[in-house]
């Protein structure tokens, strides 16, 4: 429960209101975690918010992709290098991303959900030859708003089938407009031997997963990250409370087929 | 060189037509290969054309007075453009502007509709197609209507 300090050591601007900061603690090991897990990201006196982690899980530096919807963030989007910030965990479940050894992995991610997904790829990328086909699937509102463009590029010439969809093009770009779930009917899924990882607004993955199940995968074989407002992250205020769930320790990734029942329930 | 009619059953659209239908049908069509740049159609012109696209990408793109074009939906591989061929009054509502190479199969709007209209049966079999793709983008454009990647919120502020 304890916040470790961890100094900023380099900032990135991804887009007007997102940026990456790349962390290394002020003393003692690096954090550990698990593809999908989170922290507690924080600046003293201002306050602390959850944040996925978007970092390599086999690297050193802890790497943290926020995107600016409120004061905290804010806070956060701004510090720069040399800023110290607190940070708290690794806390919640992750991808499981080695269950789909052996097979194929698709992954969808809208908007800034494509940060929590980032380990998971970069996991893939260390151990490729363990794998079948990985496809990516990227939704964002504009060109501009992609996140990691030129890293969608080196994914792609790496063995990843990466494809992109925006929501509005300029005229003139070249590439996809419309929804996300457009880019399903597109790949190649084998039902018995697919896991599916997706991450983004919520209304976006419940299509998603619709769309998923369309092509006949188990929803077993779905798992999506679910953001709620969590203060804690340990499962004890229950802010994060999501009926018999807290998505803080039981999540913040699930299997669709736990969820399922719960995303048709308003107010839940 | 293959037949217009084994590009059809090639293509989603047609999954489940027999090889009667598509050979009727297939006397409306002819293959067509469009270059990036090009305009297909504009705003206001008469649909009488109906793209079953094989390769390429089409968008589909409105006019605004000020800040010029934007592109509503793309299509490419494995879809179709157009149904205002299909539904009066027969107008284009958008400009088709091709921004990859394409190869489609450019069927004669009036042509499909008098077959449709002399064999109700084919012509329920391509409505049935058709209004899957309109309920699939409608769909689509109702979620988008939602701006998921906005700002929280930020539409009720």
């Amino acid at each position: 429960m304890l916040p470790r300090p961890f100094r900023v050591v380099e900032r990135r601007q991804d887009t007007v209101d997102t940026a990456t900061l790349t962390l290394e603690p002020v003393e003692g090991a690096p954090l550990t975690f698990a593809p999908g897990q989170f922290t507690m990201l924080g600046l003293l006196g201002v306050g602390e918010v959850p944040i996925s982690i978007s970092g390599d899980p086999g690297g050193a530096l802890l790497l943290h992709t926020i995107r600016d919807v409120g004061g905290v963030t804010h806070a956060l989007v701004e510090a720069q290098v040399g800023d110290l910030l607190e940070v708290r965990g690794p806390y919640g479940t992750g991808w499981g991303v080695e269950q789909g050894r052996g097979g194929d992995v698709v992954i969808v991610a809208g908007g800034i959900g494509l940060a929590p997904l980032r380990p998971a790829l970069l996991r893939l990328l260390a151990e490729r030859e363990r794998y079948g086909r990985v496809a990516l699937l990227c939704g964002a509102r504009s060109p501009a708003d992609q996140l990691y463009p030129d890293e969608l590029v080196r994914w792609r010439d790496h063995g990843i089938d990466v494809a992109t969809i925006v929501d509005h093009g300029a005229a003139g770009w070249p590439g996809r407009v419309g929804l996300v779930t457009a880019l399903i009917p597109g790949i190649h899924i084998d039902p018995a031997h697919t896991l599916a990882l997706a991450c983004g607004p919520e209304v976006m993955m419940r299509y998603v997963a619709l769309a998923l199940l369309d092509r006949g995968l188990a929803s077993e074989r779905i798992r999506l990250s679910m953001e709620r407002t969590m203060k804690c992250g340990v499962g004890l205020c229950g802010h994060c409370q999501f009926r018999e769930f807290f998505a803080c320790v039981d999540g913040p990734v699930f299997d669709y087929s736990e969820l399922a029942p719960l995303l048709a329930i308003r107010e839940v | 060189m293959r037949g217009i009619d084994e590009l059809l059953r090639e293509h989603p659209f047609f999954a489940g037509l027999d090889d009667e239908a598509l050979a009727l049908i297939a006397g409306c069509a002819a293959n067509r290969h469009m270059h990036a740049g090009q305009y297909l159609y504009r705003e206001g012109d008469p649909a009488e054309t109906f793209f079953v696209i094989r390769h390429g990408r089409i968008a589909l793109e409105a006019h605004r007075p000020a800040g010029g074009a934007v592109v509503i939906e793309t299509v490419e591989d494995g879809e179709v453009l157009g149904w205002s061929w299909l539904i009066p009054p027969h107008r284009w509502l958008f400009d088709a502007h091709v921004v990859e190479d394409t190869s489609a199969v450019v069927f004669d709007g009036t042509c499909l509709r008098g077959k449709c209209d002399a064999d109700p049966v084919l012509g329920y079999a391509l409505l049935q197609r058709v209004a899957q793709v309109m309920l699939s983008r409608l769909q689509a454009a109702r979620v988008r209507l939602l701006d998921l990647y906005g700002v929280p919120g930020a539409s009720s502020r």
